[in-house]
């Protein structure tokens, strides 16, 4: 077997110190492979987010080890996890967090402005994203013109836009309808099972963890069940 | 990169045009203070140069009086025929000496009245002057000695009296005797302080003496010292030769003046220099001003902005790439601001030039400089808030609301 490409060894994430201490994440060992569909699960405060952002390399464990395709990411500096960060994540988030006054073709396309692509080639690669999650006749609207579904939608081409090994959505449905929703996971599913994007989500619905092939259930920051059963999604 | 980066600022910029305007106020007044400030003070400066350079700068002026601390200057003895004499004997290295009295009168030719100064000179006061006959001729000796009834005008009675009749040898009325026109004077224009050098009648010392004024004294020596070098020797060896002829004792203070140009230059030019000086202080304040405006909107701005901030850390821009966007911002900002500033600087001064009367001076320096001033405050002030967005968390700053 190829080694993961995402892991967790006995990491713990501690806020606070002294009495106050909170810890978000107690000793979690955790392997993620390439081309994985896997969803976070868990209640409020069980550390889902923190486990998304020290996996984003948002983050870091206070302790233990965190290795992205066998590179220690605590030995990292800020700057060097923001240029992993531009090569191999993206990013979808629960606010759909698009810039205002900022068409969805440049949205897109702001990966590529770090990544130092030239604008032709930014626009095409943009235009591709957009296309593949459906709005490419809408490039030219700001955020504000586009609904909710859509800006979601939006958000999803601007993670794909720069081919990342991985994509991160923390709860990528909490502000959609129910059929908005479905249509986000389907989307999502169709990049997995056709692209290989190794996709890592958190959501609280069960319908939603559905769609992926693995559900990591955690509890008080830690790992509770970690199941691999679709109901739906790929095979 | 860049390209983009400026983009992005402008539009930012533009979407809050109003903000972004009041915000640069600061930094439109000041450099458009600096601008005009400097603007004029170069007019007045050239204008001045310009009037040194038409009055000679190896000038002269002596007086039989001296300036009290306050009040009017204390008139002593008068000079009289001799002491020009006794300096155009026994003083070396003068160009001339031109003694000169002068009285306000009124001159009548026609139905034409004018109401002008006339001065008594002899044909020293030419080339002492600089001030050459443009039509006509000098006085002869015998005018001079006889003190007889002839003039020389000047530009200004001369288009009010004449027009464009031919005044050489006309009979103009001056006091209660007729005169007649013998020259007519250069045109001179107007001196630093706006008045109208060209508004005299000029007529021989013994004329004036005895039909207007009714002494013989001679209020005024103009004195031309051959060159600027020798002008403080001469200086040394009038005042000598005055003290000893007034029989001023040793210890004793000169009851007479003598001024030289070169110094009265200097006087105004610093008087302009500290003026400047202060009004740059003035809009030195107000660019401070402005600059901490603009600390202050790119503050605000990196809050309200916090989630893009989030979201641009996120997706993988480095700290620079975030410092970069918000100083170069505040830099358009502020530059907009110098932009304008300048603008209306120029005009603002162009205006002004012209109820002042001095010569509207563009100096590019003064653009160029107060652009990269504006550009130096913008990059300063804008320097903190730009180093906040950049250590943002990018965990916290998405969370924002
Ligand atoms: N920045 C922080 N400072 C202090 N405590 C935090 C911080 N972030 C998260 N926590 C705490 O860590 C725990 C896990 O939080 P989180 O990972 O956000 O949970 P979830 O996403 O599963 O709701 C919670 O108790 C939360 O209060
Ligand atoms: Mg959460």
């Amino acid at each position: 077997m190829t080694s993961p490409l995402l892991e967790f060894r006995k990491v713990s994430k501690i806020y606070g110190k002294g009495e106050a201490e909170v810890r978000a994440l107690d000793n979690v060992d955790l392997q993620i492979r390439q081309g994985e569909f896997v969803a976070v699960m868990g209640p409020s405060g069980s550390g889902k987010s923190t486990t998304m952002n020290i996996l984003g390399c948002l983050d870091t464990p206070t302790k233990g080890k965190y290795l992205f395709s066998g590179l220690d990411v605590s030995d990292l500096t800020r700057n060097q996890r923001a240029l992993l960060r531009r090569h191999y994540i993206g990013f979808v988030f629960q606010g759909f967090n698009l810039l205002k006054r900022t068409t969805a073709l440049e949205n897109t396309a702001l990966p590529l402005v770090y990544r130092g692509t030239p604008s032709a080639e930014r626009r095409e690669r943009a235009m591709q994203a957009l296309t593949l999650v459906g709005l490419a006749d809408r490039w030219d609207h700001t955020s504000s013109e586009l609904s909710g579904g859509q800006q979601q939608r939006v958000a999803i081409a601007r993670a794909l836009v720069s081919d990342p090994a991985v994509v991160f959505a923390d709860e990528p449905t909490g502000n959609l309808d129910t059929s908005r929703s479905h249509e986000i996971m389907t989307l999502l599913t169709k990049l997995n099972a056709d692209r290989g994007i190794t996709i890592c989500l958190v959501t609280h619905e069960e319908e939603i963890a559905a769609y992926a092939k693995r559900q990591v259930r955690f509890r008080d920051g830690r790992i509770a069940s970690d199941t691999n059963g679709t109901s739906r999604g790929g095979k | 990169m860049l390209l983009t980066t400026l983009h992005l600022a402008w539009r930012e910029l533009r979407a809050n045009l109003m903000r972004s305007i009041l915000t640069t106020l600061g930094i439109i007044v000041g450099v458009a203070a600096v601008v005009m400030v400097v603007t004029l003070g170069q007019g007045v400066t050239q204008q001045i140069t310009s009037d040194i350079a038409s009055l000679g700068r190896n000038i002269l002026f002596v007086f039989p009086a001296v300036q009290q601390r306050s009040g009017p200057p204390v008139q002593v003895q008068p000079f009289r025929a001799a002491d020009v004499r006794a300096i155009e004997r026994q003083i070396s290295g003068l160009n001339g000496v031109s003694p000169e009295a002068s009285r306000a009168n009124t001159a009548l030719y026609g139905n034409k009245k004018w109401d002008t100064q006339v001065s008594g000179a002899t044909n020293s006061f030419f080339p002492v002057r600089e001030w050459p006959i443009a039509q006509g001729r000098q006085f002869t000796a015998g005018e001079i000695s006889g003190g007889r009834a002839v003039c020389i005008l000047g530009r200004t009675p001369l288009r009010e009296l004449f027009g464009r009749q031919r005044a050489l040898g006309a009979e103009i009325r001056v006091a209660n005797f007729s005169c007649t026109v013998i020259g007519v004077l250069s045109a001179k224009g107007q001196s630093t302080f706006g008045q109208d050098q060209d508004d005299l009648i000029l007529m021989p010392l013994e004329t004036v003496q005895r039909r207007i004024i009714g002494n013989i004294n001679i209020p005024n020596i103009v004195i031309s010292v051959r060159t600027a070098e020798l002008v403080p020797k001469a200086q040394k060896d009038i005042t000598k030769l005055l003290r000893e002829r007034r029989n001023i004792r040793e210890g004793e203070n000169d009851n007479f003046t003598i001024r030289d140009v070169a110094s009265i230059a200097s006087l105004v030019a610093s008087t302009t220099a500290i003026l400047t000086a202060g009004l740059s202080g003035v809009a030195a304040i107000s660019l401070l001003v402005g600059g901490i405006g603009i600390m202050n909107i790119m503050l605000v701005s990196v809050t309200e902005r916090t989630r893009e901030i989030g979201i641009r850390l996120a997706i993988g821009a480095l700290e620079r790439d975030v410092l970069w966007q918000f100083l170069i911002e505040a830099v358009l900002l502020s530059c907009l601001g110098g932009v304008i500033g300048a603008v209306l600087g120029l005009v603002g001064s162009w205006l002004l030039t012209i109820p002042l009367g001095v010569p509207f001076v563009l100096s590019p320096w003064v653009v160029v400089v107060s652009f990269g001033f504006s550009a130096a405050i913008g990059i300063i002030f804008g320097f903190f808030p730009a180093r906040r967005a950049a250590r943002l968390d990018p965990i916290e700053a998405l969370r924002y609301e």
